[in-house]
């Protein structure tokens, strides 16, 4: 049995669906992320896991059991604020033992598990301070310790890593990810931010306008989008229109308009003569100056239209003459020198017949 | 707001909005529309009221209701007069707060963060002192023997201008009024004033405008909001105050508030005396709603 | 920028010291040793003297202090709970209840009060009388300190005390309270000082029994102005500051601890 099922669950706010009809099952032990832009309905369906607010239609199970009726402070579930939500008139120590003294756990106990959760996020010495004489890294540490010291069914984890820069960001992503390990406490972490879902999770569900649009593992999310939105939600893709000629058990067959044939990965659904697009990722396209060195089948060619220089990497912009971009990035291994290919340069561009992905419209 | 606890949040609902939704109910809301009531009817033979129904073996007086008073505000020019006069002293003490508070607003928008709490606290701070002391000060300083008076009647002497009495007289109650309204002109203007972004006087003389220019395009048309609040927060109240006039002012300087006090602590008769403090509210809801509409959003290009 | 400065410090201290020599003269001459309020003559306390001498005064202080200790009570009590409901809940006609009396001219509140007691409680008009209607319009302040309080606060921060397990009731006395609690005390000094300061709506709700300070304030200053009155004022003035002081130590003391 799943530790969290969320079965057909609905909620409108006056003619906005902000969650239509979701169903996820939630295994004990796991990552999950509900990953999405802003207004796909991921807090919403966060809030009603909570208990703060209720599904118009659907059910929300724990252990099997419909939550419904259980306000939030019954439920075996604590949240991770945004904002932290650290009490400013309370010690960190406080904190942290609030939800044991409303557990009514016995105060020896109470210190005791206090003490353990502090050291556990590196702040001992931290107890009797103030939540605003503390950084924001130790801020959100604390708000791990206080969501994790009463052992909890479930972690919700509300973009708690938002409001870090991007250096602590990333300490904290680890931490994060042995934090769970460790406690094996189940999380359900929501963001909007595609690298750091990619980066933690077990499993993702892709939201978008109140629906899951791919729940998957991340690298499958990451290399076989479903749809337009996963791809262009997802990293960096390039998209050119296309047919499928002949729909194979082991690959697809695919027209580029005005270009000529390609060979991609077989896909579920899809039949001779379907249209949409082909996507793929920049770090797929492999480029070259001219196309005879080319091996590879897949393979047009094109005009370099311009580049971007990051430092790791630079990416290639080339113009086929279809009119159609694709980006190529190559890593830039050879120290000092930023480009290998000038604006201008005819280039041919190339791919392995495994790589990309078909789209239907 | 949690969704799941309707019933309980009903309960708090009204536990925590009852006990005060009642007092005022009857502490606020009946009393007003018993004023109402009152203007509708007779005065007593002696004060007070005419009973409403006329009691047994009574041949003459007058009983129920009547719109008599309403009758009697407008068939007097006087009344009218002193109306039109205090709206004259409310709009004069209204524009010197203003033209005394801007600058003053202004300086602590744009000083130090450190000292802006301690400046707007000095703003408050004569507030915290009586009412009455704060008038009665200017009695001091207005009297006949004062070393403002004879100051000023020196410097008009100097002019070959006859000497003048500076207290009870029309001056000393728009000094009073401005004295006694002053921070509530300061603090709105303040509070819009240092919302205002510094990075705007920049772009602004980045573009070429001189310090007047970037007043008058940049910093004045944001401020209306606050220049609306304080206008309304000082207009209102001298419309209906009595003590200054009482206090500093002549028998010339009687404005609306004089008039109705009369009419309860002097003449009794309480239905006139209604029917002027009905006109006062209806005065005071017309100038909130302009101010409201003054400051409506839409009108001031904010943000 | 330099020198528009030295306008506006010019025409900002012309404004505070319109606002602190009249207080300051007032003060002044509660130390002269003469009855009028024009030459300095010599320091004396003999004002203070004749003014803890005069028993109506005393008298008039007492019911003024116990007038403004029941009407802030009250008003903090009611005004609190009504900050609260305005805040929480989307309710319409509260609000208009609640900041009407502050917002319209004293003068209007007194009339009503006055007709209201006389004809309908029956209420022979004093201190219970005036304990009522300064309540009325303190609430109104109470609400709005307490209510900017609350709208200057993290709602999650009350979700995060429900998430972690606390009831609604425990919320309320473990965060809500404690966290209110400045705007709280904040909201009971204005009321005091609201309270022990005003003159109109006492004016019109004291009936013709016990002194009342602000009223024999008004009656000397009519009648006959000694310099008790400088004397009275000044100690008035004293308290209320004192108040301020106590207020901010409070308020600073409890925001040290506090987030933002």
């Amino acid at each position: 049995m799943a530790l969290l099922e969320i079965r057909n669950v609905t909620r409108c706010f006056g003619d906005f669906t902000a969650v239509d009809n979701v169903s996820i099952s939630i295994e004990a032990g796991e990552f999950f992320t509900l990953l999405g832009p802003s207004g796909c309905g991921k807090t919403t369906l966060l809030r009603m896991i909570a208990g703060f607010d209720l599904p118009d239609a659907g059910q929300i199970l724990l252990d099997g059991k419909d939550m419904f009726g259980t306000p939030p402070e019954k439920r075996p579930i604590h949240t991770v604020f945004q904002s932290y939500a650290l009490f400013p008139h309370m010690t960190v120590a406080d904190n942290i033992a609030f939800p044991l003294k409303m557990a009514g756990t016995t105060p020896d106990e109470i210190s005791s598990r206090v003490r353990e959760a502090l050291d556990d996020v590196r702040l001992a010495n931290f107890g009797n301070r103030f939540p605003q004489e503390l950084s924001g890294g130790q801020k959100q540490r604390v708000a791990f310790a206080r969501g994790l010291v009463n052992r909890p069914r479930l972690l919700l984890l509300d973009e708690p890593l938002g409001a870090l820069d991007a250096k602590l960001r990333e300490e904290m992503q680890i931490e994060l990810i042995n934090l769970q390990k460790e406690r094996g406490v189940t999380f359900v972490f929501i963001t909007h931010a595609q690298n750091e879902a990619l980066a933690l999770s077990h499993r993702i569900a892709v939201m978008n306008q109140g629906k899951v649009e791919q729940l998957d593992e991340p690298s499958r999310i990451y290399g076989f989008p479903r749809n337009r939105f996963v791809a262009d939600f997802i990293g960096k893709i390039s998209i050119m229109n296309a047919q499928v000629l002949e729909a194979a058990p082991a690959h697809l067959k695919l027209s580029v308009a005005g270009l000529g044939e390609v060979t991609s990965p077989t896909k579920e659904n899809v039949k001779m003569g379907d249209t949409g697009v082909l996507a793929i990722r920049p770090e797929q396209v492999r480029i070259s100056h001219h196309a005879e060195e080319v091996e590879l089948k897949n393979h047009f060619i094109g005009k370099v239209q311009g580049f971007l220089y990051v430092g790791d990497v630079t990416t290639y912009i080339v113009e086929l003459p279809n009119g159609a971009r694709i980006e190529a990035l190559l890593p830039n291994s050879a120290p000092g020198r930023a480009k290998f290919f000038e604006a201008g340069d005819p280039v041919a561009v190339s791919w392995r017949h495994d790589a990309g992905t078909f789209l239907n419209d | 707001m949690i969704k799941g606890d309707n019933k309980a949040n009903r309960i708090a609902k009204w536990l925590v909005s009852g006990p005060p939704l009642l007092f005022l109910l009857v502490f606020f809301v009946a009393p007003s529309l018993i004023m109402l009531f009152t203007s509708l009817r007779f005065p007593g033979e002696f004060g007070g009221l005419a009973p409403i129904a006329a009691p047994a073996g009574a041949v003459h007086g007058e009983y129920g209701l009547t719109l008599e008073t309403y009758q009697f505000f407008f068939s007097d020019i006087l009344y009218a007069e002193i109306f039109l006069k205090s709206f004259a002293v409310a709009a004069a003490s209204t524009l010197i707060c203003l033209i005394m508070a801007y600058p003053l607003a202004l300086l602590i928008a744009r000083s130090e963060k450190r000292f802006r709490n301690l400046m707007v606290l000095l703003v408050v701070l004569p507030f915290a002192s009586n009412f009455l002391i704060r008038i009665y000060a200017w009695m001091i300083i207005l009297g006949p023997e004062s070393v403002f008076s004879h100051f000023i009647n020196a410097v008009l002497g100097a002019f070959g201008v006859a000497p003048v009495t500076l207290l009870f007289s029309s001056f000393a109650v728009l000094v009073g009024m401005v004295y006694v309204h002053l921070p509530f002109m300061v603090l709105p203007l303040y509070t819009n004033l240092e919302k205002h972004d510094p990075a705007l006087l920049d772009a602004a003389q980045d573009l070429g405008a001189n310090a007047w220019q970037r007043f008058w395009r940049v910093t004045w048309p944001l401020s209306l909001p606050g220049v609306f609040s304080g206008s309304a927060l000082v207009f209102i109240p001298v419309l209906g105050m009595f003590a200054v006039p009482d206090i500093l002012g002549g028998t010339g300087d009687i404005l609306i508030g004089n008039l109705i006090k009369d009419q309860f602590l002097g003449t009794r008769d309480w239905p006139f005396g209604s029917t002027l403090s009905i006109m006062l509210t209806l005065a005071v809801l017309a100038i909130t709603g302009l101010a409201a509409w003054l400051a409506r959003p839409a009108a001031i290009p904010e943000k | 920028m330099r020198r528009s400065n030295i306008w506006l410090w010019s025409a900002a201290a012309l404004a505070y010291a319109f606002l602190y020599i009249p207080l300051l003269i007032v003060v002044v001459y509660s130390f002269n040793d003469s009855k009028l309020n024009a030459e300095w003559v010599g320091f004396t306390l003999s004002w203070y003297v004749a003014l803890f001498n005069n028993q109506e005064m005393l008298t008039a202080a007492r019911n003024s202090l116990i007038i403004a200790v029941s009407a802030s009570f009250l008003a903090t009590l009611l005004g609190t709970m009504a900050g609260l409901a305005i805040h929480r809940y989307k309710l319409k006609f509260l609000p208009v209840l609640v900041f009407t009396p502050v917002a319209m001219p004293e003068i209007l509140l007194g009339v009503a009060l006055l007709l209201f007691f006389l004809q309908v409680l029956n209420l022979t008009l004093g201190m219970v009388s005036i304990i009522i209607a300064h309540t009325t319009f303190c609430i109104g302040f109470v609400a709005i300190i307490v209510r900017a309080r609350l709208q200057g606060m993290d709602e999650s921060i009350f979700e995060a005390a429900r998430d972690l397990g606390a009831s609604p009731w425990q919320t309320f006395r473990l965060i809500t309270l404690p966290l209110i609690m400045p705007a709280v005390v904040a909201g009971a000094l204005m009321s005091f000082t609201l309270s022990i300061d005003d003159f109109v709506i006492t004016f019109f709700t004291k009936g013709v029994g016990e002194p009342i300070l602000p009223i024999q304030i008004y009656t000397m200053i009519k009648v006959a102005v000694t310099p008790e009155v400088n004397a009275i004022s000044t100690l008035l003035m004293l308290l209320t500051l004192t108040l301020i002081i106590i207020a901010a130590k409070l308020d600073s003391g409890i925001l040290r601890r506090e987030a933002k």
